[in-house]
């Protein structure tokens, strides 16, 4: 009796907290949501939890800010994760299946090496990468953001892991008796059965990408090949009280909401693919 | 026999062939750059205005010189940074875990708060720094919430202060970390077999006893995991506090971290302090690093060993 008291006690206890992270986990967005529809005029006035009718006003000022070129941004940024989840997930698994599928002198050192440098910050490595970013010329453009994603440890370690779980040496076998050249192989049988680990990481390597500021902040000058980020971080140097704050909330919303509609519409598989795998950054 | 090793070597050059990108881009972008900072931190490298000084060789006086700068207090910060996200994110994720995981609590809508305690971890770290900043600026919204339900009189400068602001980087932090962490621990606990807790209900094994006898004991390697890519990750702070103070770690470079430190070398390009910088950085996260594989790669006969867990994300 009395743990049945207990437990709903606990239970009742467990909404609570859920509740209350909840809340706050959404409360900031909506607060964002709400101030990107109002005017800078509404803004000054203070805080209103109803929104405002300046959507449409406020996206047109950002798309027609030329000092802060936010969809261009958003089309380097798109170009750059895409590229990125292609390289890195077709070459992760390209790795993975060299590894995994063939027996050769060098394969126990290739990969106890590639899981020595799984979580090797990028950061120690950032002086002398743009440096010879700088050197072969590559410098401002957006290659050095999408060219490195090829060796992903962390991404070749998945792949490695659905690998072992998933294809059987047998049906390689099988692809080669019937005259499969071995790239073949790779490309039309082994590629189509690691599509859900394919898909699990070019979703988190998009984001990784997507997100990512520290070095695209190092390599990129001009104004034309600025990604989000970058663009969001010359926002925060100017000088913003200046502004009209309907449209920095705007410029806010524009970088995270693509982000949000994505996530919210391929959850079910972003929730199951953490644990398996992680994000990459 | 014989005829089998054939077969396998006569393949062995694909398996070179397949491996060759990954390395090759390895070699490229991440093996030249690291010998080249390392060995430039020995040298006097830096611009000063459009003049470039050096390269010249001075052994390790760069390394000398970190020591006695500001780079103990920015590591002072950066470590206590991340135990204010740390702390509050693991204590929720253990509980939420828990909770979730429990079948005798019969939680609804699991599903829907797993998207809702997530979805921050995929949000621009930049432009949630950006967020925080418009809204608990003297003139943003949490204050004009603050004053309107009387909480106080005057607005709050939450930035100004060094609690406020370390505060906020911790809420940060937190936020985009915590629902990643309890999505991690609830697979560590489902990994435990429904038979041990169904013996500890037989013998009567209350909510708290349980938790702390059996559940904790045996993620005991999850956590470690969970700690240690947390500390590497803490290491790497840079995005939050770089948007949030402007790279300046105000007040008075309190907020300032190892990476943004880094981050001023390198766009003033000297060159030599950076690579002393970055060499510090690679020793720690190298032990780290070391304890990772240590986990990843067995040799401790623990039943739930984190392998499929491999992170190497940024994490705070």
């Amino acid at each position: 009796m009395k743990s049945t008291k207990n437990k709903l006690g606990e239970t009742i206890l467990a909404y609570l907290v859920l509740i209350i992270l909840s809340f706050l986990c959404l409360f900031f967005f909506y607060i964002l949501i709400v101030n990107a529809t109002r005017s800078h005029a509404d803004l000054q006035k203070g805080f209103s939890w109803l929104p405002g009718n300046y959507f449409l006003e406020n996206l047109k000022s950002v798309a027609n800010d030329g000092s802060f070129p936010m969809f261009k941004g958003i089309i380097n940024s798109l170009i750059v994760s895409s590229c990125s989840a292609a390289l890195c997930t077709y070459f992760s698994a390209l790795t993975a299946y060299g590894l995994y599928a063939y027996q050769f002198k060098l394969k126990k050192v290739a990969f106890t090496f590639i899981m020595a440098i799984l979580v090797m910050p990028t950061q120690v490595t950032a002086m002398g990468f743009l440096r010879l970013m700088t050197n072969i010329g590559l410098y401002d453009s957006l290659l050095p953001l999408i060219l490195p994603s090829v060796a992903s440890p962390a991404v070749f370690y998945f792949m490695y892991s659905y690998l072992e779980s998933s294809l059987p040496l047998s049906l390689v076998e099988a692809a080669r008796i019937d005259g499969s050249g071995e790239f073949m192989t790779f490309n039309r049988i082994v590629l189509p059965i690691m599509k859900p680990a394919v898909a699990v990481q070019a979703i988190f390597t998009f984001v990784g990408s997507w997100n990512n500021y520290f070095v695209p902040a190092l390599i990129i000058q001009s104004k034309d090949k600025m990604t989000v980020p970058i663009l969001i971080a010359t926002l925060r140097g100017a000088d913003y009280m200046n502004f009209d704050m309907g449209k920095i909330y705007m410029m806010i919303t524009v970088a995270i909401v693509p982000i949000i509609i994505v996530y919210l519409l391929l959850s079910k598989y972003i929730i199951a693919g953490i644990t398996l795998g992680g994000v990459k950054e | 026999m014989n005829k089998k090793k054939q077969h396998h070597l006569s393949y062995a050059k694909w398996g070179y062939i397949f491996i060759l990108p990954f390395f090759l881009a390895f070699f490229i972008f991440s093996l030249i750059p690291l010998v080249d900072t390392v060995r430039y931190s020995f040298y006097e490298y830096y611009r000063s205005g459009i003049k470039e000084i050096g390269p010249t060789f001075i052994g390790l006086e760069n390394y000398a010189e970190l020591l006695k700068s500001d780079m103990v207090a920015y590591a002072g910060n950066t470590l206590i940074l991340w135990v204010i996200g740390f702390i509050p994110q693991i204590v929720i994720a253990l509980l939420l875990a828990n909770w979730f995981t429990d079948v005798r609590l019969k939680i609804r809508g699991k599903q829907f708060f797993k998207i809702i305690i997530y979805l921050p971890n995929l949000i621009m770290a930049s432009a949630f720094a950006m967020l925080f900043f418009a809204l608990f600026s003297t003139n943003g919204p949490i204050n004009s919430i603050l004053m309107s339900i009387g909480l106080t009189d005057t607005p709050i400068d939450f930035m100004g202060t060094t609690f406020g602001t370390r505060s906020l980087i911790g809420l940060m932090n937190f936020l985009m970390w915590f629902g990643n962490t309890t999505i991690m621990l609830m697979a560590a606990i489902m990994g435990i077999s429904p038979d041990i807790f169904e013996a500890a209900e037989l013998d009567g094994c209350g909510s708290f006893r349980r938790f702390f006898s059996i559940t904790l004991p045996l993620i005991r390697p999850i956590l470690a995991y969970t700690l240690i890519t947390s500390i590497i990750g803490g290491l790497q702070m840079f995005d939050v506090p770089q948007i949030l103070t402007n790279g300046q770690g105000n007040p008075d470079r309190t907020s300032m971290t190892l990476i943004m430190f880094l981050n001023s070398h390198l766009k003033s390009r000297n060159y030599g302090m950076a690579g002393a910088l970055s060499v510090y950085l690679f020793i720690v996260s190298g032990i780290l690093c070391f304890f990772v594989y240590r986990m990843t790669n067995g040799g401790d006969d623990s039943a739930a060993k984190p392998r499929k867990h491999a992170k190497g994300g940024k994490k705070a």
